[in-house]
């Protein structure tokens, strides 16, 4: 965090243009106080500057036309105006997404998921869709570095045949290569291949956020490195211990799939899992639990070593202790009683005893090769990656390594702080760093070298179940760059092969397909290969000893816990203004991380929201601002990784280093942090401030046992009573031809936002910057309302995401004095940018407050890459225009027309909004209203169905299917 | 205290009032006869081509189908200008050393585009589809005009929302059957109101006012 007058703070827009605002700090919205210093003087000077311009402009001829460029020759089955699609796959969470990229003449728009692919479906995640932004990030690196100095890849590649001659002499001794997790299996052969060239050759692994206690705790339960993955469809119960599986981490999108295709309530099948959670902060997963126990972090552990004795998972005559038994007796009968459909994960935070102790409950539930999958490990070589990044600093600090290659990864940023990573870059005569940006290790290595974006070059990559996923490209190099594979292979014999040729080599070796043309073609065509999800197998399980997580350990001062951020995660995607502006799960912040604490903490600390603090751990100190987060663990101090960097205007300034307190043997958690109030304060900009319902549940977001709706399938009706369908003094409109419309479950939703990102990349939104939050002028189209229920200090949770409702009877209509907002002949709430004269009047009279002005020039119409990203089928929108939600109507027009062209109407199924498509759980169905058979006029039909604050009549097209939760009789609800 | 003004200045003012009042109106008129004017969006200005691409002497007389080079007007929004590729299907034959064609031989040689000058450009924020007028009966020569006898090309139409909006609101007085709308010297029938009615119900052409059709 930047240490300057906190009344004075200066924020970059994402275009890079400073703007300065006095008194923002207080936290408080605009309140007559207005960004830009424009005075009257000025206003009136521009106005008729404009006006006089306009004249001219009236009378004079329209500019250029332009020209057109075709085609020298053109390529087979490209039509300029119809956009193509390729599969290949995005790296998300360390993990292969398999996805297909929409491309217009040569750039890609748009990702979106491979419904072929086991971890997508056809949906994605968050990282996955804003990957995207990172290709035509303008930081990006464009140029080989040497001491800061401009250079070139063949310098490059003279210097190190130079610096390697005398290390090929001393068969590879003194040559390190640091990578992140390799789960490519082109690239883990590429690197057995240098190893086998230079046998001396070290080669080591480091990942800041990689599943290190997974790892650890399969190795301590099975004597072996094993790969867990869990198919939640076949599970009636899930315990989660600390584990944010539904929102983030491998597989995530596939969970979360799976989690909700076990809680559909339609008609009269009411069967619903069964979600416990126990962890320390308040996760999307959480928020989704029938019933969360709020325990710290040291106590997840003795929960599930109670949990471990009371299943039965620790053998005849272990004592499990007692002190949760009013929580693990219930929860441990309603597994038992779910042998073999249940399922006990454990949290990458979590230690490996923890995740030991799982594979145990699970073992002794037969959950194994049910609802649990073991197969070998995904990654090319599993180690203990924080050893053997220790083994490499000691190496490099005693001089034992004369060249090191970075391939990928930040470790002077996000290496353990008391490795002190950057004094063994210094000690290292001759280092090479290749990166996307030009970043805190570049800063520091001799040589930079910028990387391919994934989109740019062909490899190779694992989904979290195996499937391999062969990478093509989408897009020709914006810049001089290369991939890992291409870098590698300078140090082989046969250097400068294209990545292509690097991975076609390899599966033409070890793709035992007899016609390999053929199948080269099929697998990069589908997006995966066929069959090579990793085998199951069933590791013999020994003994597990749960005595240490029972052990009392006197801790002095707070419990300190790290964790990714859920978006920018370690922060890699830190100049990623999508993900940015991205509203965190519950809190709803953008733009920073914080230090987040349970309201009976900051009240013993006496602290307030935004209060910078100094959090002071083993020696080690940095300062953040508070954020209270309801539903966290007491005594508990969490932080998110991945902010404070120093890569790009958007990454800049945003938050603060908790790398910088991180340790090696506190990775996710450290007792005995000091807080100390550091009498300033620094606002967060959140897109929230209401976070409690105010007992409007009924009219707003409906939420109910599901016992409730077995009793009384009507109760919807009776507590959420709708207006008659003549309660209007308006004329009704008759649907002759289409009539879209949108239903949400809100049973299915998880809050992981990727529809409001989706959105995003769909819809040419653009980002407004953290001031422009602190003003509440978020631009996106789609939001996801989260609210806290029940006890503040133990609260569950109740998500919605808010689309435009396009109501029957819109109120904004009504209001517009120019007809900017009218209705179309298919129920769609146009919104003619044209006409909009920015009197605001429809987003005052919106009971939604789904409306977004352009209070300034959000757009960037120079930066030529930025440009390159936005989907030239919707318009570019410009200062002083509402703007909203459209149903994406740019996609109802082309699937409209591509429907009429062949002279039919549009199947169901055949168009998707954006958030429909993207979203894991398909809480989002979209639809033709007017065909009875169609999905969404089923849901519509359902008895769950209701519209958001309907009593007002305005009959919204938009409506929520009500929340069902499936609570154990034998427990409290803690709503 | 003498008078400041002398009684003429009445006058004087008086004429600068009215005067006034007659130049704004004026002024007005002209802005808005300009603003309509065919000039101000190069209506039926013939616009100069890198090559000089003559569409009488190709379509006019050849008889080439439209479809020949603008291959994507079936199928996209954008109907498609030929590549250098298209060109030379017939110009490395014929014509193969002509001065004026080398450009063509330049692009598809260099792999260089040639830089067509734009004759028919509709504003970024108005989404048009070739593909669906195409498929719902509405002819080339309708909104391109007699292109087999231009010998540069021109645009024909204004290009302006009014006009867009004539055909929108009365579809049946334009809309031809499906089999006649690459054929430049279809002319309507007399009957045009009742075969466009009828056509309008056969294609199900409708709901062509709303905003968000062209505007998205």
């Amino acid at each position: 965090m930047r240490q300057e007058d906190p009344a004075l703070v200066q924020i970059r827009t994402p275009d890079g243009s400073p703007c300065e605002v006095r008194g923002a700090a207080s936290g408080e919205g605009p309140a007559g106080s207005q960004p830009n210093d424009a005075t009257r003087r000025r206003f009136l000077g521009i106005a008729g500057a404009s006006l006089a311009l306009a004249t001219a402009a009236g009378c004079g001829r329209m500019g250029d036309t332009g020209a057109f460029l075709p085609y020298s020759t053109p390529p087979e089955q490209a039509t300029p105006g119809v956009p193509e699609y390729y599969a290949t796959a995005a790296l998300a969470y360390g993990v292969a997404q398999g996805v297909i990229v929409e491309s217009h003449l040569g750039r890609p728009t748009k990702v979106e998921g491979n419904p072929a692919h086991p971890a997508s479906l056809g949906a994605t995640d968050v990282l996955s869709q804003a990957c995207l932004l990172d290709l035509y990030d303008p930081d990006r690196s464009r140029h080989v570095v040497e001491h800061g100095r401009r250079s070139s890849w063949s310098a490059f590649a003279s210097f190190l045949q130079q610096a390697l001659a005398p290390i090929r002499a001393a068969g590879g001794k003194g040559f390190a290569l640091l990578t992140e997790t390799v789960i490519s299996p082109s690239l883990g052969s590429q690197i057995s291949k240098v190893m086998a060239a230079l046998p001396g050759a070290q080669w080591h692994q480091y990942d800041p956020a990689g599943p290190h206690a997974a790892r650890a705790g399969a190795l301590a339960a099975f004597g072996r490195h094993v790969h867990t993955y869990y198919r939640l469809d076949r599970a009636d119960v899930i315990v989660s211990l600390d584990a944010d599986f539904l929102a983030s981490g491998p597989g995530s999108t596939r969970y979360a799939h799976d989690y909700a295709f076990g809680r559909r309530v339609r008609g009269s099948n009411t069967a619903m899992n069964r979600l416990y959670v126990a962890e320390s902060l308040f996760t999307a997963t959480g928020g989704k639990a029938e019933h969360r126990f709020r325990l710290k972090y040291p106590e997840v552990g003795r929960f599930a070593a109670e949990l471990a004795a009371a299943v039965g998972a620790l053998g005849q005559g272990t004592a499990g202790g007692a002190r949760y038994a009013g929580w693990t007796g219930p929860v441990a009968r309603d597994l038992l009683a779910h042998r073999g459909r249940s399922a006990v994960l454990a949290g990458e935070t979590q230690p490996a005893e923890v995740h030991a102790l799982c594979h145990a409950i699970n073992a002794a539930l037969g959950n194994v090769g049910q609802t649990v999958i073991y197969t070998d490990p995904l990654e090319v070589r599993p180690e203990d990656q924080v050893a053997s990044l220790w083994q490499l600093v000691q190496d490099m600090r005693e001089g034992r390594i004369r060249v090191l290659l970075i391939l990928g990864g930040n470790p002077v940023y996000n290496a353990p702080a008391d490795m002190n990573f950057a004094g063994a870059l210094a000690a290292t005569p001759l280092s090479a760093h290749l990166a996307l940006h030009f970043d805190e290790t570049s800063r520091l290595a001799r040589w930079h070298l910028p990387e391919s974006h994934f989109l740019e070059t062909w490899g190779d990559a694992r989904a979290f179940d195996g499937t391999v996923t062969i990478l093509q490209p989408l897009i020709e190099r914006l810049y001089d760059s290369r991939s890992q594979l291409e870098v590698l292979d300078l140090l082989l014999q046969d250097p400068n092969r294209s990545s292509q040729e690097i991975v076609r080599s390899y599966w033409k070796a070890n793709a035992k397909a007899q016609d390999f043309e053929k199948w080269w073609r099929i697998s990069v065509g589908r997006g995966l290969i066929a069959d090579s999800a990793l085998p199951e197998i069933r590791p013999a399980p020994g003994k597990v000893d749960a005595a240490p997580l029972l052990q009392e350990k006197k801790a002095q001062g707070l419990d300190l816990i790290f964790r990714t951020d859920p978006f920018i995660y370690d922060g890699r995607y830190a100049n990623n203004a999508w993900l940015q502006e991205l509203p965190r799960d519950i809190t709803k912040l953008t733009w920073d991380n914080a230090v987040y604490v349970s309201p009976q903490t900051a009240e013993r600390l006496k602290l307030k929201n935004q209060h910078c603090v100094d959090l002071k751990y083993r020696g080690r100190s940095v300062r953040g601002s508070v954020w209270i987060a309801p539903g966290q663990a007491d005594d508990t101090v969490a932080v998110y990784l991945g902010y404070g960097r120093n890569v790009g205007v958007v990454a800049d300034g945003a938050g603060f280093n908790a790398y910088l307190i991180r340790t090696s043997d506190a990775l996710w958690y450290g007792a005995g942090l000091e807080v100390q109030p550091a009498g300033a304060t620094y606002p967060l900009a959140t897109t929230q401030m209401q976070k409690s319902l105010a007992g409007r549940e009924d009219d707003i977001l409906i939420s109910k046992p599901v016992e409730t709706y077995r009793k009384d399938p009507d109760f919807v009706r009776k507590i959420h009573p709708e207006p008659g369908f003549d309660e209007t003094l308006y004329p009704h409109w008759t649907y002759t031809g289409y009539n879209w419309g949108m239903v949400i479950d809100l049973t299915a939703c998880v809050n992981c936002s990727a529809c409001v990102i989706a959105c995003q990349a769909e819809n040419n939104i653009l980002p407004v910057g953290k001031l422009q939050g602190l003003f509440h002028r978020e631009m996106h189209w789609l939001r996801v309302d989260a609210y806290y229920r029940g006890d503040w200090n133990n609260p569950s949770a109740a998500y919605q995401p808010v689309p435009c409702m396009h109501c029957e009877n819109a109120p904004c209509e009504l209001v517009c004095p120019v007809q900017a907002t009218v209705h179309s002949a298919d129920g769609l709430n146009d919104m003619v940018y044209n006409r909009c004269v920015g009197t605001r009047f429809c987003s005052n009279n919106c009971p939604y407050k789904v409306r977004r002005f352009n209070f300034l020039e959000y757009a960037d119409w120079q930066t030529k890459q930025v440009m390159l990203q936005r989907n030239p089928d919707v318009t570019v929108r410009i200062r002083g225009v509402m703007e909203k939600c459209t149903y994406c109507v740019q996609r109802i027009r082309e699937a409209e027309i591509r429907a009429r062209d062949q002279g039919r109407y549009v199947r169901d199924g055949e168009l998707q909004t954006a958030c429909q498509q993207v979203c894991p759980t398909q809480a989002i169905v979209f639809g033709d209203m007017n065909n009875p058979s169609n999905r969404v006029a089923r849901l519509k039909r359902e008895k769950l169905n209701y519209g958001m604050l309907s009593e007002l009549n305005t009959r919204p097209h938009t409506t929520y299917l009500a929340e069902l939760r499936n609570p154990n009789p034998e427990l409290r609800e803690n709503v | 205290m003498p008078e400041p003004f002398h009684p003429t200045a009445n006058t004087v003012f008086k004429f600068f009032l009215f005067g006034g009042v007659v130049f704004l109106g004026f002024a007005s008129w002209m802005t808005f006869v300009i603003a309509h004017a065919g000039y101000r969006d190069w209506q039926n200005m013939p616009r100069s081509q890198p090559v000089p691409f003559s569409h009488a002497h190709h379509v006019g007389k050849l008889g080439i189908d439209c479809r020949f080079c603008h291959t994507g007007v079936e199928t996209s929004s954008f109907a498609g200008i030929p590549a250098a590729a298209v060109c030379m299907h017939c110009h490395s034959q014929i014509y193969a050393n002509a001065p004026v064609l080398a450009p063509v031989r330049e692009s598809y040689r260099t792999g260089k585009p040639i830089a067509w000058t734009r004759v028919y450009a509709v504003p970024q924020f108005a989404y048009f589809s070739h593909s669906i007028h195409v498929h719902k009966g509405i002819g080339c020569s309708t909104c391109h005009g007699r292109v087999d006898r231009m010998p540069l090309t021109w645009q024909e139409p204004p290009l302006v929302m009014a006009w867009c909006l004539g055909c929108h609101r009365h579809p049946e007085q334009y809309v031809r059957p499906v089999s006649e709308v690459f054929d430049m010297a279809y002319l309507p029938p007399r009957d045009q109101e009742i075969l466009g009615k009828r056509l309008v119900r056969e294609y199900r052409i409708r709901q062509l006012t709303s905003c968000s059709i062209c505007h998205r």
